[in-house]
């Protein structure tokens, strides 16, 4: 039983789906231990866009660039997680080549990197 | 029946029960044109069974008698202080112009609520088939409009002299974080009507109502904010009897029938955690927002909760229940709460309707002796981080938009049970879609049932579809804004938003009462 409702066989109406975003995919993106930027951030993305573009012209925009520990990452050492499970991106793959589609959620480690003073923060 | 027998019947002076009995009658009529089932369509689809509707204690027969008058003398009495609040400029009294940003929060997040409960309980009163139930919610639904409208009387004054408060019930259906208590209330108003009284009456009003009334008036008392004070206590003799109903209507569905023994549990698991999750907004309140501090959210929440629902949940084991699932969760994040709630607020301080600031070496000192075990370690390296940001004119504002949790509508801002260094996250697939929580307690809420969430309103996500922008703006246009787009939907005006130290707020606070300017952004010339 998906709902408890009085009419049997009611189903709702989904607000989020892909097609009301305007040909983009709603993508997740977290810093695992940054909590000073207060929650993940939600990004509506091109499915087509490579996720080395995701690197290099997105993030930057975002809330993450203004974190003390931003300019220190050093890319090569980061580690990724899709749906909180591990994996490597392939960086010329577009997002959705990397399993990444509509509503999945991104984690980024940075090893070394702790956060404000090294409290997660 | 005419005038005459019942005249003759009744004795002169009528008892308590006789009166009820009196004021109620001919009210549980046997239907004749359409079956019972079909005039009470809504009493059976929960799965709750009851065997006899008489055995309803209606805890209103024994204060019916006394209720129009002490009501009215209440009214009275508040609008004759609210009067002598006007005249006398009470706005002034308070501890801090900073104070007034609760009385912004209460307005914006709780007194649409109290309209949100009233409108519920005028329907439980259509839909329970019982005549107590039905007197009771009717009841109830008076009492919780009379709420509403005392509090937006008394907060029109503040209204007149500070900014955020201007477009109340406008914002409350658009602004981001108002979603948190308007989604609460609507859950609890689309599901059945067995549900609803559990989750309001029983579940909020009974388990939880201490931990917000408690903390705004004695906020308000501690603060020289006389209006809230009285409104507080005008309400407060309600509130006694609503509660009394929150307890009366759980033991009378535990009592009919042992198989709603486990459908209740579910429901006191769901909206305890709800009700936990919209608490967040007190606890940045009592912690952070009021400038003389009562005590603190963990005091609070040790006291209200741990303490007096411990001995509830034991008085009504003997009933088969227990206490609310993942309530070790809340204890565990006692010591983190109000400081994720408050970051939260001063990352998007651009979007609230109130003027948050980065607490004070005083605050944050304070904040130490009560968090000696959180607050310096994990929470004070990042408000100093962001006081030094301010000194330079640097102040960090997040301007992405947050992920937020599909069940309490609250972004991701809270961390692991075990982590305090980490976001929490959850996450399940429901027909071929991914749905994200900010914690055990909200995924299961989902998962029991999906169908009714994946219709939630999530701003963040209306934002991106663009359907929060004013009619007649152009998100194609070059110079397009969203930010600044969004904020005219919400009705912002100049100051309802952004930091206290330079708000229009302040400059008025300061001038009103002959003081220089202080704070952290205080100018070195």
């Amino acid at each position: 039983m998906a709902v408890n409702a009085l009419q049997p066989g009611y189903t709702g109406e989904v607000k989020d789906r892909v097609e009301l975003f305007h040909g983009n995919h709603l993508i997740y993106i977290g810093w695992d231990q940054h909590m000073m930027i207060c929650a993940p951030v939600a990004l509506p993305l091109p499915p087509t866009m490579p996720f080395g573009a995701l690197i290099s012209d997105v993030l930057p925009t975002t809330a993450f660039a203004a974190h003390p520990d931003w300019p220190r990452i050093d890319w090569s050492q980061v580690e990724w997680l899709r749906s909180g499970k591990p994996f490597k991106p392939d960086p010329g793959k577009s997002l959705a080549d990397n399993g990444l589609g509509h509503k999945s959620a991104l984690r980024l480690r940075t090893p070394g990197l702790d956060g404000i003073g090294a409290t997660g923060s | 029946m005419t005038d005459k027998t019942t005249a003759a019947a009744a004795p002169k002076k009528l008892s308590l029960k006789a009166k009820y009995a009196q004021l109620t009658r001919g009210l549980g009529w046997e239907t004749t044109y359409q079956p019972p089932d079909k005039v009470f369509p809504q009493t059976h689809f929960e799965g709750i069974k009851i065997h006899d509707w008489e055995k309803w204690e209606d805890p209103f027969r024994l204060t019916m008698d006394a209720y129009w008058k002490y009501q009215a003398e209440k009214e009275k009495k508040l609008y004759a202080i609210i009067d002598a609040f006007q005249q006398n400029n009470g706005h002034l009294n308070v501890s801090d112009g900073r104070y007034v940003n609760t009385v912004k929060l209460f307005l914006t997040g709780i007194s649409p609520e109290e309209y949100s409960a009233h409108r519920m309980f005028a329907m439980l009163g259509r839909n329970f088939a019982g005549v107590g139930p039905q007197i009771a919610a009717q009841m109830q639904s008076i009492d919780e409009l009379r709420h509403a409208q005392t509090q937006i009387h008394t907060i029109s004054q503040y209204n007149k002299y500070f900014n955020g408060m201007h477009d109340f019930r406008h914002m409350h259906d658009r602004v981001w974080y108002l979603s948190v208590p308007k989604s609460y209330f609507e859950d609890a108003m689309t599901a059945g009507p067995f549900e609803g009284i559990v989750a309001i009456s029983f579940s909020f009003e009974y388990v939880l109502t201490n931990l917000i009334f408690m903390p705004f008036m004695s906020a308000a008392a501690y603060n020289g904010d006389m209006a809230t004070v009285t409104f507080g206590f005008s309400a407060q003799s309600d509130e006694s009897r609503h509660m009394t109903l929150g307890i009366e209507c759980i033991k009378f569905l535990l009592e009919q029938d042992p198989g709603n023994v486990p459908i209740i549990q579910r429901w006191i698991d769901k909206w305890f955690w709800r009700g936990y999750r919209l608490l967040t907004l007190v606890s940045m309140m009592m912690d952070f927002m009021v400038p003389k501090k009562v005590m603190s959210w963990k005091e609070a929440w040790d006291m209200y909760f741990v303490q007096n629902g411990g001995a509830l949940f034991r008085d009504l084991e003997r009933y088969g229940l227990r206490m609310p699932k993942y309530w070790e969760q809340t204890v565990v994040a006692a010591d983190r709460l109000s400081c994720e709630a408050w970051n939260t607020f001063y990352n998007y301080a651009a979007a609230a309707n109130f003027n948050p600031w980065c607490p004070t070496a005083e605050d944050m000192d304070w904040m130490s002796q009560k968090y000696p075990g959180t607050f310096d370690k994990y929470y004070r390296p990042r408000f100093e981080h962001y006081r030094e940001l301010e000194k330079q004119g640097k102040r960090f504002y997040n301007t992405t938009l947050p992920m937020l949790c599909q069940t309490c509508q609250i972004p991701l801002v809270f961390s692991e049970p075990d982590d305090p260094t980490q976001t929490c996250y959850r996450e399940s697939d429901y027909n071929g879609m991914k749905y994200h929580f900010c914690s055990d307690g909200c995924k299961d809420i989902f998962d029991h049932e999906p169908e009714k969430y994946v219709q939630a309103w999530l701003p963040v996500h209306q934002i991106y579809q663009g359907n929060c922008f004013k009619p007649g703006t152009d998100p194609t246009a070059k110079d397009f804004n969203p930010l600044a787009a969004v904020l005219e939907y919400y009705n912002f005006g100049p100051g309802d938003n952004m930091d206290y130290a330079g708000s229009p707020d302040e400059t008025n606070w300061l001038k009103w009462k002959g003081l220089a300017k202080s704070g952290p952004l205080k100018m070195a010339s």
